[in-house]
């Protein structure tokens, strides 16, 4: 099997494994006072301050919740909420059309039943949003309450620069959340440095647990809580902490971030080839998203390890299926809990054509990656598309 | 042989696929999302077409180990078979979007872009006999199909399979029981599957709005009522249709003359049909000599006649009928069988009805 879908979700470090195994094999509620329930919480803690260092964050700027998901409908939700309820006029959102649908979604939600005003960024072809896109968007700021700018993209890869877009925001005096689901572990996040108000992480994508995520949040920022309860995590999120997870995000984070600078450029290599060998062997594919090279600020301004490309006349899921039907698991990037393919929304917001936004792959390259995984789908790529475009003749 | 099941979520295709798999073909589960706007959950035991549909359809896929992917075909679905439907009821004509939908989606778009991604055949859940090239009726005649899959041709039933013609639908239950799939006792689905509330006639004043016209007794030519439009009727109906008539015996639609907007009613004996006439048929194998003796059935659940075969003008054909029938109506395919009482009733072929004779002649308009 050639696992080539990283951005959907990675394999589980055996580091992980271990701390995880460990943990779940000890009693104990972090929040009761006796002898096991500080044990628990000195993993948490230990484990949020770990986390901390290796984002550029303070401890008490971390927020452990139940993932990415939540945490982008926290971030969005919280800040618009508390926002506005300290100044009525702001019902603005300033939010990219190419977020993922756990940012959209909260927005258009706000909008349908909360009153909220979305104002949509302008995005590059690339992918981008660019810092003078933001400053149009926002204007003095004095009726938005929240933006939201993706660190990543999680279909086509392209990085956003946060820290000037974050610049942006604060000289207007609007909070920036960015989604980092897809950036931490791949390119240099530094959220104190970065001067976001909230960033949003998750363990899964980067060697940890599912279910366990980071809303990191600024101290000054005043963030509406959407779970109640026991008070938890600065009382804006409540539930019993789940210590295993967390302790199993931490190692995956900190290990990611520890061996980055060595893994990135040996994916970003393989990623290099797979995508010169998937054009020197199909005609017309285009790669989606910035170049490959691509430098931002100095650094990369494309993730390592994501390929996306169009295959002109060849449907995205005809595509993933003849994959799949020879081992080779990647993704069109955009298919809805329905499971029904719909064309790329992102591909849609950067200012492609339906055409393409429906032919498009996502092949994302992760920590197990190797030689042997680019080979195989060189191997199968041309008359997989071959067929795939002989069927996608049939559609009208 | 490489083999794509059309997975609808019901029990048959379920079963269907399992026999396929278990007949050691290397199967690939294909669920149809038909509906532009897709339910989250079920409405009642209608449609096959909701989010959670195509879960219980997942779900018997992953017991059975087979890949699974949802084909969206909503837009062909709209435009092949339900905007179809609107327009043969527009004209006056009562279409069987069943048949259509298996004509136009299930064995060409789905069977066309099947064979393009390398698959042999597509297999159903549909209660039929196929063997040898030949389409005869189940052994559960209750259940049967066959009348909806009468259009299709040699070449499309030469790449589909239809495992279940050969048991009972009861016997399919158990099957899907024993196995532990959990749509073991969904309930059938019946009537349209877009239009899961079963009200045909809300549906189509929603698509067409109210088109009003005269109901006229064939007896005396004078016109006895209005209606909202001639979509509400069906050749051959006789309740609903709103109107008392002085000798207060029961009327039947005669005809739907859809300039005008005339509904035109009958009594019993007017409605008695003896000849249909129909558009060019199609044949499930080599085009029969004309004329020839055969069965027809004339809708779907109706029960077979006796009848002679032979051409008309315009390639259709003329069958003329062993006994009169009523609830006969334009659009509606007239299905020809070979009787057969061994092997299952064979079927030859259809033709999409054009016109029917009344025993009678009586006043058109």
């Amino acid at each position: 099997m050639t696992y080539l879908d990283h951005a959907a979700t990675t394999p589980v470090l055996p580091e992980v494994l271990a701390a995880m195994t460990e943990q779940l094999g000890r009693v104990g509620n972090a929040s009761s006072l006796h002898a096991s329930g500080r044990a628990a919480r000195r993993a948490a803690e230990q484990s949020r301050e770990r986390l901390a260092e290796a984002l550029g964050a303070r401890p008490s700027e971390v927020l452990f919740t139940g993932g990415g998901t939540e945490s982008d409908n926290l971030a969005v939700k919280g800040l618009f909420w508390a926002r506005r309820q300290a100044d009525s006029r702001r019902r603005r959102i300033v939010v990219s059309p190419a977020e993922h649908h756990a940012v959209l979604d909260s927005v258009e939600w706000l909008a349908k039943h909360d009153g909220a005003d979305v104002t949509w960024l302008r995005v590059e072809p690339t992918g981008r949003v660019l810092p003078e896109a933001l400053a149009e968007a926002l204007g003095d700021g004095d009726d938005v309450a929240v933006a939201s700018v993706m660190w990543a993209n999680n279909e086509i890869g392209t990085v956003s620069d946060i820290p000037a877009l974050a610049a942006v925001a604060r000289s207007v005096g609007v909070p920036l959340h960015t989604d980092a689901v897809q950036a931490v572990g791949q390119v240099p996040v530094d959220f104190g440095a970065s001067g976001a108000d909230a960033l949003t992480m998750t363990g899964h994508k980067l060697g940890g647990p599912m279910g366990a995520g980071v809303l990191l949040l600024r101290r000054d920022a005043d963030c509406t809580p959407l779970l109640h309860g026991g008070g938890q995590e600065r009382d804006v999120r409540s539930g019993t902490l789940d210590v295993a997870a967390i302790v199993g995000l931490e190692v995956a984070t900190t290990s990611a971030v520890r061996t980055r600078a060595e893994r990135a450029p040996r994916i970003a290599a393989l990623r290099d080839r797979l995508v010169a060998g998937i054009v020197a062997a199909v005609p017309d594919v285009q790669l989606n998203g910035a170049p490959l090279d691509d430098v931002l600020a100095g650094g990369p301004g494309r993730l390592p390890g994501n390929a996306h490309l169009s295959f002109a006349g060849a449907e995205g899921d005809a595509l993933l299926m003849l994959l799949d039907a020879r081992g080779i698991e990647c993704s069109t990037g955009s298919a809805c809990s329905a499971g029904v393919a719909r064309p790329s929304h992102v591909l849609l917001a950067a200012g492609a054509d339906a055409g393409r936004a429906r032919s498009s792959l996502r092949f994302s390259l992760g920590h197990t990656s190797t030689d042997e995984d680019v080979d195989e789908v060189l191997d199968v790529i041309a008359p997989v598309v071959e067929r795939a475009r002989r069927a996608g003749l049939g559609r009208r | 042989m490489r083999v794509l099941a059309a997975m609808s979520g019901g029990v048959d295709s379920a079963v269907a696929a399992a026999l396929a798999v278990d007949a050691g073909h290397d199967v690939t589960g294909v669920h149809l999302a038909l509906s532009p706007d897709r339910q989250t959950l079920r409405s009642g035991a209608r449609g096959c077409c909701s989010v959670e549909d195509a879960h219980d359809a997942r779900r018997v896929a992953d017991e059975l180990g087979i890949p699974f992917y949802v084909w969206d075909l909503a837009e062909r679905f709209t435009e092949d078979v339900v905007d179809d439907f609107v327009a043969e009821y527009a004209a006056g004509r009562t279409p069987n979007p069943c048949l259509r939908c298996n004509e136009k989606i299930k064995f060409s778009a789905v069977l066309d872009r099947a064979r393009a991604l390398g698959f042999d055949a597509v297999v159903t859940g549909h209660h039929a006999r196929l063997a040898d090239g030949e389409l005869r009726r189940s052994v559960d005649a209750a259940k049967d199909q066959s009348y909806v899959l009468g259009v299709l041709t040699a070449e499309q039933l030469s790449a589909a399979m239809f495992p279940l013609g050969s048991m009972t639908k009861d016997r399919v239950r158990e099957i899907a029981a024993e196995r532990g799939f959990a749509v073991a006792a969904k309930p059938d689905s019946h009537d349209i599957c877009f239009i899961p509330d079963g009200d045909t006639r809300g549906f189509l004043a929603r698509k067409l709005g109210s088109r009003p016209g005269p109901v006229v007794d064939a007896a005396t030519g004078s016109t006895v009522g209005e209606h909202d439009g001639t979509f509400g009727f069906t050749v051959g109906q006789r309740r609903g249709l709103g109107v008392t008539v002085g000798d207060q015996r029961p009327r039947y639609v005669l005809s739907i003359e859809p300039v005008s907007r005339t509904v035109t009613i009958g009594t019993a004996e007017q409605a008695g049909v003896t000849e249909v006439r129909t558009a060019a048929p199609t044949w499930t194998g080599a085009a029969p000599e004309l004329p020839f003796r055969a069965e027809v059935q004339l809708r779907a659940h109706g029960a077979p006649v006796s009848c002679e075969v032979m051409a008309d003008e315009g390639g259709g054909l003329r069958i003329l009928l062993d006994e009169e029938q009523r609830g006969v109506a334009p659009g509606q395919s007239a299905v020809l069988y070979e009787p057969d009482p061994d092997r299952g009733d064979r079927v030859l072929g259809q033709a999409a009805m054009r016109r029917i004779r009344e025993r009678e002649e009586t006043v058109r308009h």
